[in-house]
């Protein structure tokens, strides 16, 4: 018992990549990234397009093989995976409630339940087909939760929602943590909104350029250099000295320049 | 349809009749979901080879096929590994040259002396079908749906999303492995009832008809063996009422369904 207690590091990690490195048809996508993720740790995973973010997760999850390094899973480790989205075929019947039920046996108040938790309850019997973008990532992330995930892996949640859709939904992810206890790995571009949520933010771009608390990594240098062209891009945004937008620029920069709050930005900005 | 049903040779048929649907509406439902329709006519093409193979060797036809089946899955298997060619290209290879090489044995065996008939396995002979036929064919449809039974839920699963289920820790590769060996046997228990070349025509119309009616992918997989069921029926029916081509009148029969359920229906 004491002895567990005292291990703090290596053995209690539900997953550890030790220096991995992954080449498509000799295209360099990932060198030498080396990551753990340890109970109950939210980590955020940011990085440019093309930064093999989804290639990294592949690896963590065993849906591609690394081309150097290697990944040690906890024995018997159970994962949900949140893919960025699924397109289910038109041509299969499929409720909600029987994709719930396509990776194990749950009755109806248990998918009813777990629907409620994440803010859809009135999907159940609804075709997969007809759902929007927005319910099919908590609809995926209930199916991941049914199965009582001790990791949960998130590839871009948020993508195509806006920002208050976002913010419900970091929220979620936020509450999943402490009442699931799981360890939660997520790729977002949406370092502001990520911050209250995230313990840990990894900046990668090929190889790790920075790694550590989300105040620290928004102030380092590797960071600013990765996104120091989409601040030079999107000057309206860097007379900004809040920190918490400073970071809001930079990521919005890259991906949501359409979203309601930064429109707002832009109309204080233009009058004054 | 009663004063019809004294006659043996035509209790037979429908039996052969409904054994295939009970395999073509479960199979056939997966077949749909994953765009299998092309796989399924390379394997029923190839089944010509085998036919022709195990007869050259003295064997039964549907261990030519079954034999034949397997191995068409197999080099499939190996060659969608490669990654270089898409599988409706590689099928397109598979599926012709099994054809006609297929042909091409029969031709061989024809000219040696053998006396079969290349129309009864282009488009079946139900009503030949005899007592040991049928014997064979149910143990066949035994073990088939046995066999679905345990496999349906990973297929489900991976006609969804394959990722989700290799996360899930479906062994995706054994699983789709398994479905093509059952398809092959579908074909062999086929072979008398239909034919090779309406064999895809079955699998895919009655489940296509029944995901009109369905709501969940098991729903669909009992509704389109109802359909099979009722199309062997009115097909025979007609068969034996104007005299038409057994197989051919199932297949036209089972489109009849489609088309009529898809105007009438919404």
């Amino acid at each position: 018992m004491l002895e567990t207690h005292q291990q703090s590091g290596e053995n209690r990690a539900l997953l550890v990549a030790d220096s991995i490195g992954y080449k498509i048809r000799g295209k360099t996508i990932l060198t030498d990234v080396s990551l753990q993720v340890q109970k109950k740790e939210i980590i955020t995973l940011i990085g440019p397009n093309g930064a093999g973010k989804t290639s990294l997760i592949r690896i963590l999850l065993g849906l591609s093989h690394a081309s150097s390094g290697k990944v040690e899973r906890k024995q018997n480790l159970r994962i949900g995976y949140v893919p960025q989205r699924i397109q289910v075929p038109d041509v299969m019947p499929l409720r909600v409630c029987d994709f719930l039920n396509v990776a194990g046996k749950y009755d109806i108040a248990q998918c009813q339940q777990i629907l409620d938790e994440v803010n859809c309850g009135s999907l159940l019997y609804s075709p997969m087909q007809g759902i929007s973008g927005g319910e099919m990532q908590r609809v995926l992330l209930a199916r991941a939760l049914l199965k009582k995930p001790e990791l949960l892996v998130l590839d871009e949640p948020a993508s195509g929602m806006d920002v208050i859709g976002q913010q419900a939904l970091y929220e979620t992810i936020r509450n999943i943590r402490d009442k699931h206890d799981c360890g939660i790995l997520m790729v977002s571009h949406d370092l502001h909104l990520v911050m209250a949520a995230t313990d840990r933010v990894i900046c990668l771009n090929t190889h790790i350029c920075c790694t550590g608390h989300p105040d620290d990594v928004s102030e380092h240098p590797e960071y600013l250099k990765l996104f120091g062209d989409a601040i030079d891009g999107l000057a309206l945004y860097s007379h900004h000295h809040d920190h918490e937008h400073d970071i809001h620029g930079n990521i919005v920069a890259s991906e949501h320049c359409n979203s309601c709050e930064h429109n707002e930005h832009k109309e204080s900005q233009d009058k004054s | 349809m009663m004063a019809l049903l004294n006659d043996s040779f035509i209790i037979y048929a429908l039996a052969a009749g409904i054994a295939l649907a009970l395999v073509v509406g479960p199979l056939g439902s997966v077949v749909v979901w994953r765009r299998m329709a092309y796989f399924g006519d390379t394997l029923a093409h190839a089944a010509l080879l085998g036919v022709a193979l195990a007869i050259a060797a003295e064997q039964l036809p549907i261990v030519g096929v079954g034999v034949i089946g397997v191995s068409i899955a197999v080099l499939l298997f190996w060659l969608e590994k490669q990654r270089d060619l898409s599988t409706d290209t590689l099928l397109g290879i598979l599926s012709h040259s099994a054809l006609a090489l297929g042909l091409i044995v029969f031709s061989v065996i024809q000219a040696q002396g053998f006396n079969i008939n290349l129309m009864s396995y282009l488009f079946g002979d139900l009503l030949a079908v005899n007592q040991s036929d049928l014997i064979l064919m149910y143990g066949s449809v035994f073990i088939i749906l046995l066999v679905f039974s345990q496999i349906l839920s990973p297929l489900i699963s991976i006609s969804v999303n394959e990722e989700l289920a290799r996360v899930d820790g479906v062994a995706v590769e054994k699983i789709r492995f398994i479905f093509m060996i059952l398809l092959a046997m579908v074909i062999a228990v086929a072979l008398k009832v239909v034919g090779i070349l309406l064999i895809t025509a079955l699998l895919i119309i009655p489940a296509a008809t029944a995901r009109l009616f369905s709501k969940s992918p098991k729903q669909m997989v009992l509704l389109s063996v109802f359909i099979a069921i009722v199309a062997v029926f009115l097909g025979l029916y007609s068969s034996l009422s104007w005299d038409f081509p057994t197989g051919p009148a199932i297949v036209v029969s089972a489109s009849f369904l489609f088309f009529v359920s898809r105007i009438f229906v919404r």
